[in-house]
């Protein structure tokens, strides 16, 4: 955004009173090319508005809005109104309708609004006075007789910013520093609503370690799977000091998935190594109790997961 | 071309909003709906401002794009801060008012 | 208590630079300065025993008595500063202050004292004492004998109120004290229900008598532009209509009526008898029932120059002496035959009170030994209930003069004052009435025959029932029930607290009549007030009512004497004439008050109950309801859909907007 609008105010005021038809003619009317301009892009805006009539999803009703925006800040340009038109695009179709957007994104982007009327009668009340304003509206307009409209030539003489300018800071100065209030009225009060008082004390690292001390997880890492391994050590349990599997020990995701190697296959070889005879060179009783770990294995094709248990029976948990 | 067209198409969106406001159920479309009307709004004050060839219409639509700017931020706050009591962003559920 | 003294000490200083006028002279320091000790000494005790609380159980009763002693020693001094000087100087104001000063209205408060005032001070504080001293030793059992002194103080202050009052304005303060006093000591055992009926019947009916006094002050206030007794009773009568001092004076009657139980405002004290004795003789015998009597005194002026309300007050009291006097014929009830007695008495004082000129001392007169002998058989009444176990059915009795020596002998003198057997002291005041009654007001010969008449057969009739009364409860063979508890009764006589103040008042009740009345003193003495007069000449000879007089009780003693002393007097009550059984409910006066007062008023208020719920309330009702209707009707378009809202603003503006072009165009 910042790019945008540190550019464009930059060079247009120098580019666009010759560029673009500002003024009009003798008899009042636009020029062609306004014309072409026109009756390219009121159909797209009207069929735009009437998406956000329409649109079930909120995003699109926000996207169509979008579009009718910018297709306003090129007749705005189109017309004149120079200054306007950029303001538009920063201010509307960039900083208000994305603010929109924001919003539908917390609020739940996917949520389809109903178009189920609830309210008995509104549907009709609704067409019935937007036709009515329509009609009321659109009789003034066309029955009002106007001036010969004069251009803007003159007026934007200096450039329409500049023009805009003079008068925001001569004759509605007062005006100008309201707004200004208004706006930092507006930001404390978006500030004040959004606000929520914390009704719990904040939760610190201190406090999330109590918790765990105090709820009774496993404040170690999980033990690692067994070694008892031809292939893969990570899908065997591990033993406990009495000889029964572990299931913790082997990753979650094996066992969700069922590739858990069932500990009865490891069942004579266990039993061997309880019997003391299997060990081929270290008693079996410590070599019970330190084998989760893996750090001595007895067998050489065990080595291959030593490195597994520890980072997997972290992510187990 | 005649200025009046922008007059009618002016007219025509501010329908179109009006007609969102009361039709959607969604808060933020409804509020969508009142941008739009403020939108033609404009479109009509830049359109005379020209007619007139002063700039005071251009002017004032710059005010109320400020105003709306507030506005959004107002409004927004106030959809968030309700849908986080209700879960809900329909204008319908807030009916307090009614006993 | 500090306060007070020095509000006293500083009262002389607030006199008024103003003269006052129609004889009563403003005075200043000496004796006079403690008056106000008359009414503050048991008003401050009274406040001290009930703020006090149960803290003051073991002395409250002392202090009481010494409140009540200590009043009666500052009546004495007064009286006795009053005594020293000329008698045309007797009429005194003491000025306490400016009470109410409202626009064109303008009281100060001060106390009158006077011969008339000091005569009842010196009563009350007397007998109110004596009846202390007794309550002492009756109310020993009671658990809220503090409280019953706190009232008994309270009952003596209002009173002293009432009877120094300089205005009608502070007299009614005084008035509705005594009347809340006497409601309080009624309802004392309230937790007994008769009892509390009686003390709200005694409360309304005084109120209806409260309603003549308020009247009587408004008139008063229209007619003289104020309300103390030197404006009114110092105003030139001549230059008032007579409808409207007939109008003061009948409400004047009225509030009399209420407080004194006179015809027809009567019923109350027979049930006010539900008090403790020592009530029943101090208010309901002894002081605040004789008020009406000192208000109509008071008044004379008024009276004097409305010969119409004066009649009023003359038939009133003939009807309600004899009205009494037929009740206390037929009542079994030693209390309720004594309260009878007090009616009778008393309408015998409103009677004199009525005569004029000529009755008001001796209506004064008579209220003083009436207070002595009446309280005095109270006081014996209430020692033989304390020694018979609380019984009061004189069927019941008999017998007792030998267990009860100095009851009955107290009693015997109070029986033959009432009586009127000279010397003793009835003879002197009632014999005066009667003889008054004789004689011709305005040349009305009639009259004077017939309430002579009335009031020589009133004392036939008195001397009947009080000899009853005497004979069947001191005379006679026993006819003693058992106790409550069912053991045999012992009767005994009354411990020496009780049995002292009974012996004084008995001597009051032989010599005070005789005191006074030789030589004229009391009439003389009163004579400030009441004025002197011309005393005309009876129909008859006064000797020869005399013995008139005596003859007629002398007949009415021996009646009794021969059906209750020497016959054996029935333990049931026997049937009896029409008479008797209608004698026994009050001649029906509560029913004929139902009838005529109770039972329309409660249909009136139950009509008035409908029509308000009906029409009033309907019509309120109706307005909310129709309001909810509309509401409700436009609450179906509050749906509290923001959108629906929005439809209507929009429609609305669609019809604005075609409305406007409509018209313009």
């Amino acid at each position: 955004m910042s790019p945008l609008a540190a550019h464009l105010p930059a060079h247009l005021p120098a580019l666009l009173p010759t560029a673009l038809p500002a003024a009009v003619d003798t008899a009042g009317r636009a020029s062609t090319g306004e014309a072409v301009l026109f009756w390219v892009l009121a159909p797209i805006m009207v069929i735009a508005a009437l998406g956000l009539l329409f649109a079930r999803k909120a995003v699109h009703a926000a996207l169509s809005l979008i579009v009718v925006m910018i297709s306003l800040a090129f007749m705005y340009v189109t017309q004149g109104a120079v200054f306007l038109g950029v303001v538009q695009v920063v201010v509307y179709t960039g900083a208000i309708m994305m603010l929109f957007l924001f919003v539908l994104m917390l609020v739940g982007v996917d949520s389809a609004d109903s178009l189920v009327e609830t309210i008995r009668g509104q549907r009709w009340i609704g067409v019935i006075a937007a036709l009515g304003l329509l009609v009321v509206l659109g009789g003034v307009l066309l029955a009002a007789t106007y001036p010969v409209p004069t251009g803007l030539g003159e007026a934007n003489a200096d450039s329409n910013p500049v023009g805009v300018a003079h008068l925001i800071f001569s004759d509605h100065v007062f005006a100008m520093e309201v707004v200004g209030a208004l706006l930092v009225t507006a930001a404390l009060g978006a500030l004040v609503m959004s606000h929520r008082r914390r009704l719990t004390p904040k939760r610190g690292q201190r406090e999330l370690a109590d918790l765990r001390v105090a709820g009774g997880h496993h404040l170690a890492p999980l033990p690692a799977p067994g070694v008892y391994a031809r292939h893969n050590a990570m899908d065997v349990p591990a033993l406990d000091p009495y000889g029964n599997p572990i299931d913790s020990s082997v990753p979650r995701v094996l066992r969700v998935r069922g590739q858990e190697a069932d500990a009865n296959e490891y069942a004579a070889r266990i039993d061997r190594v309880l019997a003391g005879g299997a060990a081929r060179d270290v008693t079996p009783d410590p070599e019970l109790a330190t084998t989760p770990g893996g750090s001595a294995p007895p067998d050489g094709a065990a080595g291959a997961g030593t490195d597994g248990p520890t980072t997997t029976g972290e992510e187990a948990r | 071309m005649n200025l009046t067209n922008y007059l009618v198409l002016s007219g025509i969106l501010f329908s179109i909003g009006s007609a969102t406001v009361l039709l959607r159920r969604n808060a933020i479309i409804v509020f969508m709906g009142i941008e739009l009307m403020l939108n033609a709004t404009n479109l009509m004050l830049v359109t005379f401002s020209r007619m007139h060839g002063a700039l005071d219409g251009q002017v004032l639509a710059f005010f109320v794009m400020v105003v709306a700017a507030a506005e959004v931020v107002v409004g927004l706050a106030i959809i968030v801060s309700i849908y986080r009591t209700r879960r809900s962003a329909s204008v319908d559920d807030v009916n307090l008012l009614k006993s | 208590m500090h306060t007070l003294m020095t509000w006293a000490a500083s009262a002389p200083t607030m006199l008024p630079i103003s003269e006052i006028s129609s004889g009563a002279q403003p005075v200043r320091g000496g004796i006079y300065a403690v008056a106000p000790l008359l009414v503050g000494l048991p008003l401050a005790s009274a406040a001290i025993l009930l703020l006090a609380g149960r803290r003051s159980d073991r002395w409250g009763h002392w202090l009481g008595v010494l409140a009540s002693t200590g009043a009666f020693v500052v009546g004495l001094l007064t009286f006795l500063a009053i005594l020293g000087r000329d008698a045309s100087e007797r009429v005194l104001d003491v000025h306490l202050g400016t009470w109410i000063d409202a626009g064109a209205f303008h009281l100060d408060a001060g106390m009158r004292l006077d011969p008339l005032s000091l005569t009842f001070v010196l009563l009350v504080t007397f007998v109110g004492t004596l009846i202390h001293v007794y309550s002492v030793a009756y109310m020993d059992h009671d658990r809220d004998r503090r409280r019953f002194f706190a009232y008994l103080n309270l009952f003596v202050a209002a009173m002293l109120v009432l009877v120094l009052a300089d205005s009608y304005l502070l007299l009614f303060v005084g008035w509705e004290g005594v009347g809340l006093a006497s409601y309080l000591l009624i309802g004392f055992w309230n937790h007994r229900t008769p009892y509390a009926v009686a003390a709200k019947k005694a409360f309304v009916a005084n109120r209806i008598g409260d309603i003549g006094l308020v009247v009587a002050l408004g008139l008063m206030f229209s007619t003289f532009g104020g309300v103390d007794f030197s404006t009114v009773l110092g105003a030139d009568m001549s230059g008032v209509s007579t409808a409207t001092l007939t109008g003061i004076g009948l409400m004047l009657l009225l509030a009399a009526c209420g407080k004194s139980a006179q015809f027809p405002l009567q019923s109350w004290l027979g049930d006010a008898m539900a008090g403790p004795t020592p009530v029943s003789a101090l208010i309901h015998a002894a002081t605040m029932v004789t008020a009406g009597v000192y208000l109509i005194v008071r008044s004379s002026a008024i009276f004097d120059a409305a010969p119409t309300a004066q009649l009023v007050v003359v038939v009133v009291g003939a009807i309600t002496l004899l009205f009494g006097a037929i009740v206390g014929c037929a009542k079994d009830d030693i209390k309720k035959a004594l309260a009878a007695s007090t009616m009778s008495q008393i309408g015998y004082m409103v009677l004199a009170a009525g005569l004029g000129p000529v009755g008001y001392a001796f209506a004064i007169f008579h209220l003083v030994t009436h207070g002595f002998f009446k309280a005095g058989m109270f006081l014996g009444a209430g020692s033989v209930m304390h020694g018979m176990d609380d019984q009061v059915d004189m069927r019941r009795f008999g017998g007792l003069a030998r267990y009860m020596k100095i009851t009955y002998l107290t009693f015997m003198a109070g029986w033959l004052a009432i009586l009127g057997i000279p010397p003793f002291s009835g003879y002197w005041s009632k014999d005066k009435i009667i003889e008054a009654a004789f004689i011709p007001t305005d040349g009305h010969t009639w009259r004077a025959w017939v309430f002579g008449m009335v009031a020589l057969l009133g004392a036939g009739i008195t001397a009947f029932y009080m000899s009853r009364l005497f004979f069947m409860t001191f005379e006679g063979e026993k006819r003693w029930s058992t106790k409550a508890d069912g053991s045999a009764q012992h009767p005994h006589e009354s411990p020496a607290l009780m049995t002292w103040p009974m012996i004084i008042l008995a001597v009051g009740s032989v010599a005070l009549g005789a005191f006074l009345g030789l030589g004229n003193r009391f009439v003389d003495w009163l004579a400030p007030v009441t004025g002197s007069h011309e005393e005309g000449d009876p129909v008859l000879a006064a000797p020869v009512l005399v013995g008139l007089t005596l003859l007629v009780v002398v007949v009415g003693a021996v009646i009794a004497w021969r059906r209750y002393a020497i016959s054996t007097v029935p333990v049931t009550p026997p049937v009896g004439t029409a008479l008797t059984r209608a004698a026994r409910v009050d001649l029906y006066q509560d029913v004929v008050n139902d009838a005529l007062l109770v039972e329309p008023g409660q249909h009136l208020t139950r009509t008035l109950v409908y029509a308000d719920k009906a029409v009033v309330d309907g019509a309120a009702v109706g307005v909310g309801q129709s309001s909810v209707g509309l509401g409700r009707l436009l609450r179906k378009t509050q749906t509290g859909f923001v959108r629906s809202y929005a439809a209507t603003m929009l429609l609305g503006l669609v019809v604005l907007v075609v409305a406007v072009l409509v018209t313009q165009s």
